[in-house]
């Protein structure tokens, strides 16, 4: 049985009928998977928003199916990664295939990620991912979750936002703060805008099966260079839940669309894979065309820019919803501190400066991965197949062979946020990166650092409470209470008092951290670091904080 | 202004190594020639394993073949 998309009811409201114009805090355009999460981050942090939404249902067929570990963490700070890991499909073998060979000409193992809550990566249907967060969504009565509601004009106002909504009975407005466009890489936002969005499109064309097979075949991801079912070309095998697998085919340039995504045109692709005789039934068939492409500011007035609607990889590598999400995740902060009068509207300069430089990194992995897998010149392939061919002998080369690099997130090392290392630091986490994981326990459970951290800022005291002087935990009080408060977090064996504590039971929090006994990092709310001292000065922590909110 | 680079004169035998690398190609096609020069710049560059290096051996190349390029056109 194909996956039916779920389909909701079209909402109608009041507005339409009498005229009037509502009002909202946030209006997120597009329930994809970016504006449902941001909806999720703003709407737990109590804010009004309507999400507006042109279908009444999920997009058919999945097309994310891979999502990495960051987006995870921050799919967990929002409470939906535990089912997305337990449903999802964990693989850890890859093998490499080249030609004619039966036999990989190599095979790798990726490691779980040691000593912390989530995977390097798993594999799920995007809609899995959609429908977790939906329902998530049910449970807050300040988020309004609006099906069938297109935006179709908007004026930006330095008030506000005036917005005008399409239904199928008629149109109404909305009056909000902000606006933040997760419309998709069609974004009618940007057009509206009237931002550019430069780039390249990669002159191929990659056709999608997802299939269920009716035998079982191993949790491998498989890729083949040039193979003897698809010669000149490369293929993808990977596994989704549900025994569902999906298979890309690079087809070249100068194809018809129509036709190639036809069952009876599909099929002999398959079998010339799997043999004759094997049996599948399809979930979805599409194809699409690779474009790197970005805007180049995510921020206009009180327009946001998140998610494809800001930038579009092509999909080697799965960087698309693993970056928007990232985006969602950066943002909610911000807007968070600035809609409560905490933080100047200038904080989303910062924004669009670490967000852009993400897309930025994230297009250049994607478009090398891209000019390996579908070399653009007769040099370019002679090299992609030098590269193969010495990696079935030689260990070395396997780290040349790029067939998708798994999506890491990007640190912002120059972030006007960040206050710069003053002392050296034997490693750990870097100002402007995101925090590293660690097993910990606090009241004799077991937990996971990361846990502890994000949605405020925090700052992590590498000492026991009795080390601090009385000065100090005034203090560390008075940050607590203020007006953008921090929350103190002792990494100690000891019960802190009236601040929290974690133990650091294996000594992996102070060993990623680099950290020193009396040593403290600043953290913001995306669990980002913010600036890092080998020992407590609250003057420095001030003037660190004033600067990690866009104050200095 | 190369710290890492060395261009000065490296090697005790040029006529040796410039032999081994012509004697690679004996035999080949030009195909499998293209195939074994792309073989050789890899393995070197890992040995390398250093990427300003590397990027200073790569803008020489380049650049030298330029500056040919115009000389070609010119005469
Ligand atoms: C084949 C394929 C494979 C992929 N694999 C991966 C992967 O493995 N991992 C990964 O991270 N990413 C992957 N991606 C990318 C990923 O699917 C996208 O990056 C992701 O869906 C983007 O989410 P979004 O919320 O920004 O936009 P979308 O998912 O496009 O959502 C936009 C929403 O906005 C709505 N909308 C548009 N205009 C309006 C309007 N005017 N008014 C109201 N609503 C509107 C649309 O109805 C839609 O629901 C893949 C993409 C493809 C095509």
């Amino acid at each position: 049985m194909p996956y039916i998309p779920p389909k909701y009811e079209a909402v109608i409201p009041q507005a339409v009928h009498d005229g009037g114009t509502e009002q909202t805090t946030v209006l997120i355009v597009g329930a994809g998977p970016i504006g449902l999460a941001l909806a999720l981050d703003l709407g737990l942090r109590g804010h009004d928003i309507i999400l507006v939404n042109r279908e009444s249902q999920l997009t058919d067929g999945s097309r994310a199916i891979c999502y990495a570990k960051r987006p995870l963490e921050i799919l967990d700070r929002l409470g939906i990664s535990d089912r997305m890991v337990e449903k999802g499909v964990s693989w850890n073998i890859g093998r490499v295939f080249f030609k004619d060979r039966a036999e990989p000409v190599y095979s790798f193992d990726l490691l779980p990620v040691k000593d912390q809550k989530l995977p390097g990566m798993i594999n799920i249907q995007q809609y899995y991912n959609e429908e977790y967060n939906i329902e998530a969504l049910d449970g807050l009565d300040n988020v309004a979750l609006r099906w069938g509601n297109t935006l179709t004009s908007f004026e930006d106002v330095d008030t506000g936002v005036l917005a005008g909504i399409e239904t199928s009975e008629g149109v109404y407005r909305i009056q909000a703060d902000w606006l933040i466009a997760c419309d998709g890489y069609k974004s009618v936002t940007r057009k509206m805008l009237g931002m550019e969005f430069e780039g390249e499109t990669f002159h191929d064309n990659f056709l999608i099966a997802d299939v269920k097979f009716r035998k079982a075949y191993p949790t491998e991801r498989h890729f083949w260079f040039d193979p003897v079912f698809n010669p000149g070309q490369s293929a993808l095998l990977h596994k989704q839940p549900d025994d569902i697998w999906r298979i890309d085919f690079q087809v070249g340039w100068d194809i018809d669309r129509e036709e190639i995504i036809k069952p009876e045109n599909v099929s002999p692709r398959i079998r010339a894979m799997f043999g004759e005789d094997v049996e599948f039934e399809y979930e979805w068939i599409s194809v699409y065309t690779f474009n790197c492409r970005q805007v180049d500011q995510m921020v206009k007035g009180r327009v946001v820019l998140a998610g494809d609607a800001a930038h579009l990889v092509s999909p080697f590598g799965a960087r698309g919803a693993n970056t928007g999400f990232q985006d969602g995740d950066n943002l909610a902060w911000k807007l968070d501190l600035i809609i409560n009068g905490k933080a100047d509207r200038r904080l989303l300069e910062s924004y669009d400066q670490e967000r852009s430089l993400a897309a930025k990194i994230n297009i250049l992995n994607s478009t090398r991965s891209t000019d390996f897998i579908t070399p653009k010149s007769i040099v370019s392939r002679q090299f992609r197949d030098a590269v193969l061919q010495l990696s079935a002998e030689y260990h070395f080369a396997r780290g040349f062979v790029n067939s998708g690099r798994l999506s890491l997130p990007v640190p912002y090392p120059d972030s006007t946020l960040n206050t710069p290392d003053e002392a050296t630091w034997g490693g750990g986490v870097r100002p402007g990166t995101n925090c590293m994981d660690a097993p910990v326990s606090t009241g004799g459970e077991d937990k996971w650092l990361l846990n502890s951290l994000g949605w405020k800022f925090k700052l992590l005291v590498f000492a026991d409470v009795g080390d601090l002087s009385e000065g100090q935990l005034e203090g560390l009080r008075l940050l607590a209470a203020a007006d953008i408060p921090v929350e103190s977090i002792f990494i100690s064996q000891f019960e802190a008092g009236e601040f929290s504590s974690l133990n650091d039971i294996s000594g992996l929090v102070q060993d990623r951290y680099a950290a020193g006994s009396g040593a403290v990092y600043l953290i913001r709310p995306d669990q980002y670091v913010a600036g890092r001292w080998h020992e407590l000065d609250l003057s420095k922590l001030g003037v660190a904080l004033r600067r990690a909110t866009g104050k200095q | 202004m190369s710290p890492n680079l060395i261009l000065e004169p490296n090697l005790a035998d040029y006529d040796e190594v410039y032999q081994k690398i012509i004697d690679m190609h004996s035999g080949l096609s030009d195909e499998e020639s293209q195939s074994a020069n792309a073989k050789l710049i890899l393995t070197l560059a890992n040995h390398i394993g250093d990427v300003g290096v590397i990027s200073e051996a790569v803008k020489i190349a380049r650049d030298n073949t330029l500056q040919w390029r115009k000389k070609d056109t010119q005469s």
